[in-house]
């Protein structure tokens, strides 16, 4: 089979995939269905990135949000009891306004863009191959060089996200006992032990034979 | 023959999806926070599609930015859910009226 075709036809079968998954995240009644069809979708967008041979950022989107921000959904979404009924008021109500308004920025969207010529761009050879390296060297080597302080600001918005989220959901239990780390840095050694100095003593023979004295 | 277009489409459709799931779905925190998720994605889509058709690595390199970002995100608003739930007992957005907005 011509690979162009081939090309095309995975095209429309993941990005069908794709569509009907998010549809579906929208519409499912249950949530924790709802989170399956997110992984759903963002593993059929990774195809569809693997066939623009993004082959980095695909598995990274797999590996970190389908591996663990989508599991961190679905941990949250089984441990919170939710009322599904309740939460569907007002679906059917703002249904059409919901469909009209989306409808309305499509064809403003594709208008704006411009489809036709869009068309114009064939995907043509791939530039990391073009330059002779793998797609995770091309963008390690942009990464590590003239996006560095970019990078280091991404390491510090993870670790300020790890902080926040551990720092919103701690619970201090009232029956349970801690150790202040404050206090254990204030104390002062010389109130705790007291070190004394004495002259070194040879055990006697006399002494040593001696039985203590009731 | 696959173009630029076809993915341009693809992120618009995606886009739209999440903004009427904004609209459909606006009692359920939950399914508010995976809109979002959906609207990075199609972001994303269209930063990876135009990187790949012009040749320049910048826009991998955004994609891999915004996808830290949303993950920071996503567990920030995640606590926060987690927290509200714990406090009031509901996540429903019509409920959640103290502040009288």
């Amino acid at each position: 089979m011509n690979p162009q075709l081939l090309q095309v036809i995975c095209f429309y079968a993941f990005g069908f995939v794709t569509v009907a998954a998010a549809l579906s995240v929208i519409t499912l009644k249950n949530s924790v269905h709802a989170v399956l069809a997110l992984v759903l979708t963002f593993f059929s967008a990774a195809c569809l990135w693997l066939l623009l041979e993004a082959e980095f950022l695909a598995l990274a989107l797999i590996v970190v949000y389908v591996g663990a921000v989508m599991v961190l959904f679905l941990f949250v979404v089984m441990m919170l009891d939710i009322d599904q009924e309740k939460m569907r008021e007002g679906f059917v109500k703002f249904l059409p306004i919901g469909l009209f308004v989306a409808a309305i920025m499509l064809a403003e969207m594709l208008g704006l863009i411009g489809v036709r010529a869009m068309q114009a761009h064939v995907m043509g050879a791939d530039p990391a191959v073009a330059a002779g390296v793998s797609n995770t060297a091309w963008l390690g080597r942009a990464l590590y060089t003239s996006f560095l302080l970019p990078f280091e600001i991404a390491a510090l918005i993870l670790t300020v996200g790890i902080v926040a989220a551990v720092a919103l959901t701690l619970r201090e239990r009232r029956d349970a006992r801690y150790e202040s780390a404050s206090q254990q840095v204030k104390a002062d050694p010389n109130r705790r032990v007291r070190i004394v100095k004495m002259a070194a003593v040879r055990p006697d023979e006399s002494t040593e034979t001696q039985e203590p004295q009731p | 023959m696959i173009t630029l277009a076809h993915y341009i489409v693809l992120g618009a459709v995606l886009f739209c999806i999440a903004v009427a799931g904004l609209f459909i779905n606006r009692k359920n925190v939950i399914v508010l926070l995976m809109s979002i998720e959906l609207m990075l994605l199609a972001v994303n889509m269209n930063f990876v599609a135009f990187s790949r058709f012009l040749g320049d690595v910048s826009g991998q390199v955004f994609v891999f930015f915004i996808l830290t970002v949303a993950a920071a995100e996503a567990a920030i608003g995640l606590a926060i859910l987690v927290l509200l739930f714990r406090t009031r007992s509901t996540i429903n957005i019509a409920d959640i009226d103290s502040m009288k907005g």
